[in-house]
């Protein structure tokens, strides 16, 4: 397979016995099995939001950070020596800290310039951030405009097939936002469980799963620490819990690690 | 706006009314907001496009008197967070953030101790921010309370998308001698009118023309 010049679109019977794929024996999908002792070591997780504070105690080491921005009709990505302007994306970074401490965390800045041009941004972050290959896209953030969905859709279908899983908040207002409504995305809502590690797998999709987003103590600006409601930060928290399983299981696809989240799930039966 | 848009909302705004009861209906939304949630206050802040500013549009309970009209960048503080992500959410124990109190006493001379703000988007546009204040001692905003937010959010952002359509009208309603302008004003005039003479007159001019 590696080293093919063309697209893998058709299978000759004699090849079929080439692309056997090694996977481990066929066992119960458990949630011991799926993350038990997992830190999130070696997965690399994006905070696509508005940036993380540089040396904040609940978010540690950030392992690379760039600003996204629009100059004139030209898209910037330039390395982010700002930081965090509002404390969203820090708060978001602390979030996966805590579940999956061993995660390496990335920052791309695209919210914070106000909201002229934000669509471009974010697409060009996006864009970016599955460009770079990161294992996990955390996206606490959506836009409602039409003309951005296309793009979207494509660049979601894109991290899909190169293995970079977007966990995306939903949002539970009578209007369609992107892009937590495709299914090449994991799309979070919020329980009210205090668990960190406890979710649910909506049967009622398009909200495909529920995580921690009530009152939960999130990183701060100024090193300092807040309670926070809201979608926004039940994403991180499942984004943190996509790091643990692939820290355990490298091999898994975005649609394999959503079929393990919802086997393991705590309303599946797998659950803790 | 297109011309033919321009031309349906300035005729719109003679049926519509004004902005003045646009705006009440915006100050009706905030005053049940903070009587539902038996919040200190409750504010809707409209983004202002052009300049990428919030301002505040309405305001029920603190700051009631001297916020309406204040403005700060789109960007910025937690209306701010919840128009660019276009998510809702909620804050608590703020009190005891030293910079989020310094921001809010230097723009709004209040520090609330806890918030919820949710975007208002119409269609594919994000208008604003509707934020409650402070909800009785010892019962926090959940999901249940934000659910409800949202359920106000979609009727605030009708009115605000009402408001906006008529002072796009307003505007070309006042706006020089070219024909639009005079077409509108004249379909405002005749509609408020209590008789129906400027609508004969109107009919027998059309089949006038329409005779060439």
């Amino acid at each position: 397979m590696s080293g093919r010049a063309y697209p893998a679109w058709s299978l000759r019977r004699e090849r079929a016995q080439a692309i056997a794929i090694d996977r481990e024996p066929a066992e119960a999908v458990t949630w011991e099995w799926a993350l038990g002792g997992a830190t999130g070591d070696g997965v690399s997780v994006c905070i696509l939001d508005s940036g993380i504070e540089a040396g904040h105690p609940l978010v540690g080491e950030v392992a690379s950070a760039v600003a996204v921005s629009l100059d004139g009709e030209e898209i910037r990505v330039d390395e982010d020596r700002e930081g965090d302007a509002c404390g969203h994306g820090t708060a978001c970074a602390g979030i996966v800290r805590a579940v999956a401490p061993g995660a390496a965390l990335h920052s791309v800045r695209v919210l914070g310039a106000g909201s002229t041009g934000s669509g471009e941004v974010l697409l060009a972050g996006l864009r970016y951030a599955v460009e770079q290959g990161f294992d996990v896209v955390n996206m606490s953030l959506s836009t409602t405009r039409r003309r951005f969905v296309e793009v979207l859709h494509e660049l979601a279908d894109t991290a899909y097939f190169r293995r970079t899983v977007l966990v995306a908040s939903a949002h539970n207002m009578p209007v369609e936002s992107f892009p937590w409504r495709f299914s090449s995305v994991l799309s979070v809502g919020s329980h009210d469980l205090p668990d960190p590690l406890a979710w649910y797998a909506n049967p009622e999709p398009p909200v495909e799963f529920f995580a921690r987003g009530v009152d939960v103590e999130v990183a701060w600006l100024g090193g300092g620490s807040l309670r926070c409601t809201g979608n926004s930060f039940a994403t991180p928290h499942l984004a943190a819990i996509c790091a643990l399983v692939l820290s355990k299981h490298r091999e898994l696809a975005p649609f394999q690690l959503k079929s393990v989240l919802y086997q393991t799930a705590a309303n599946v039966g797998g659950g803790q | 706006m297109t011309q033919d848009g321009e031309l349906r909302a300035a005729v719109a705004a003679g049926v519509l009314g004004s902005e003045q009861a646009h705006a009440a209906l915006l100050q009706s939304i905030v005053e049940v907001a903070r009587a539902i949630f038996g919040a200190q206050a409750a504010s809707i802040f409209l983004l202002d496009e052009d300049a990428d500013e919030l301002v505040f549009e309405a305001v029920a309970g603190e700051g009631e008197r001297e916020l309406v009209g204040r403005r700060f960048p789109s960007g910025t503080g937690v209306a701010g967070w919840v128009l660019v992500t276009r998510q809702p959410l909620a804050l608590d124990d703020l009190g005891k953030d030293r910079r989020f109190a310094r921001d809010a006493a230097e723009s709004t001379g209040y520090v609330p101790k806890a918030l919820m703000a949710v975007p208002l988007l119409h269609d594919e546009r994000a208008l604003g921010v509707l934020e409650v204040l402070d909800p009785p001692a010892g019962s926090p905003f959940g999901l249940e309370e934000m659910e409800l937010l949202g359920l106000f959010a979609g009727q605030a952002a009708i009115a605000l998308d009402l408001l906006q359509r008529a002072r796009r009208a307003k505007a070309v309603l006042d706006g020089g001698d070219d024909a639009l302008a005079a077409v509108a004003r004249l379909t405002a005039t005749l509609a408020g009118r209590e008789d129906d003479a400027g609508l004969r007159l109107l009919a027998a001019l059309e089949a006038v023309l329409a005779q060439k």
